[in-house]
């Protein structure tokens, strides 16, 4: 002891997360992959609303949903919510 | 006034996620469909203050975070303290001239846990001295970042690991907190409930609450499949069901004044529409062992407090 302590302005700075996480993919977590048949969807926006991961994007200039594979945790969500079945779940490394 | 806010579905889909990509939530999580869905409305700057809890941990480990907004971590039990003092400091740097921001939102995150238990007392100081800040309840009914622990929030007859349903008992033997209407005494200007599956009026919700002077709350349903046991893909169908069964009816409190959201307001007005609680219990494994001969009894029970917590709300909405 006898040393003063030093003041929260000496103190580092804690935990600080500094990188986005979009630099981490979870991608590889997933077993099943969604697959869109963009002829049967009705474009009603539903699924990129119910993805817990962000990974269903629209495209704005091709007017489509896209899937980002490199985050997409194969949860399902989207093809059993889908009202037209446009989203099939397959097993990752099998054909449709 | 400021007149009430429309939006197109297109709108909300292209707005840039403010809760992104990357976070490690378990596969199908509810309460991250439902931060990201809350982050659809913010309206301009935001500052989130986050409880410990799921969405803490996997939404920020280092070095890595998905937040594109400022963002601070704080104890199970002070969130909505920390929320008043960002809002307090924020006062200050607005008399001062410091702050360039016409407006800055609070959002305070907190699960059942935080909420129901260890943060009730913070959060009812936060709502008394009538800070201008949002909180944001996202219910999974369990302690599931720590292992599945019963909570104020976990319903009656759910099993947890600390209240196991076997041959002693029936799962958790205690009901629900109402914790709304705890929330609508404290006689606050905007109290809601929401569901993840009907996400146009979450999102409607959660504008009201940043719109409305001093503190609003928001109790947001969102199913855990790993806690729940159930399939992955069916977290949005199982919040659906809770409300269809009025387990989990929508409702918002304006000053304490009661109204049902169209989604319950279906079921009140048509009662043919309301389902039985059982289809809503056998689709979760952790209502599994009522199914069994035993405890059979517990369904029935269940079936009761929802119907006498749906029947009081329908007189505090003077609907009967």
């Amino acid at each position: 002891m006898g040393q003063k302590a030093s003041g929260w302005k000496e103190i580092p700075i804690a935990g600080v997360c500094w990188r986005p996480s979009t630099e981490y993919q979870t991608g590889d977590w997933r077993t099943f992959r969604p697959i869109h048949d963009s002829n049967k969807c009705t474009k009603c926006l539903l699924c990129p609303m119910v993805c817990p991961d962000g990974a269903i994007k629209w495209n704005a200039e091709t007017e489509n949903i896209e899937f980002a594979y490199a985050f997409c945790k194969g949860c399902g969500i989207c093809a059993n919510e889908c009202p037209v079945d446009a989203i099939q779940m397959v097993r990752e490394g099998e054909e449709v | 006034m400021t007149a009430p806010w429309k939006f197109t579905a297109r709108e909300i889909v292209e707005k840039p996620d403010l809760f992104t990509s990357g976070h490690r939530a378990c596969a199908g999580c509810g309460p991250a469909i439902a931060l990201r869905q809350i982050m659809k409305a913010t309206r301009g700057p935001t500052i989130v203050t986050n409880a410990t809890g799921c969405m803490e941990v996997v939404s920020t480990i280092y070095p890595y975070t998905a937040w594109k907004v400022p963002w601070i971590h704080t104890a199970f039990e002070n969130v909505a303290a920390n929320a008043s003092g960002i809002e307090a400091a924020l006062k200050v740097l607005k008399r001062k001239g410091k702050l360039e921001h016409k407006n800055v939102d609070v959002i305070a995150f907190a699960g059942d846990g935080g909420t129901f238990d260890i943060g009730l007392q913070a959060l009812s100081g936060a709502a008394e001295r009538g800070h201008d800040f949002l909180y944001v309840l996202y219910d999974n009914e369990a302690y599931m970042n720590t292992g599945i622990q019963r909570s104020g929030g976990t319903p009656h007859g759910a099993s947890t690991t600390t209240s196991p349903g076997g041959k002693v008992i029936p799962g958790k033997p205690q009901f629900k907190k109402p914790i709304a209407n705890i929330m609508v005494a404290h006689e606050i200007p905007y109290v809601a409930t929401a569901s993840i599956s009907f996400w146009q009026d979450l999102i409607i919700k959660t504008r009201r609450g940043l719109e409305v002077k001093g503190p609003a709350f928001l109790h947001v349903f969102a199913p855990c499949p790993r806690g729940w046991r159930y399939h992955t893909s069916k977290t949005i169908e199982i919040s659906r069901l809770a409300v269809e069964t009025c387990v989990f009816p929508l409702w918002e409190a304006k000053y304490g004044e009661y109204s049902l959201s169209p989604q319950s307001k279906v079921v009140a007005l048509k009662p043919e529409r309301k389902k039985p609680v059982k289809e809503y219990l056998e689709v979760q494994r952790r209502f599994g062992h009522l199914f069994k001969p035993g405890f059979r009894n517990v369904i029935d029970e269940i079936q009761n407090i929802t119907d006498k917590r749906w029947n009081q709300l329908l007189k505090k909405c003077n609907i009967t």
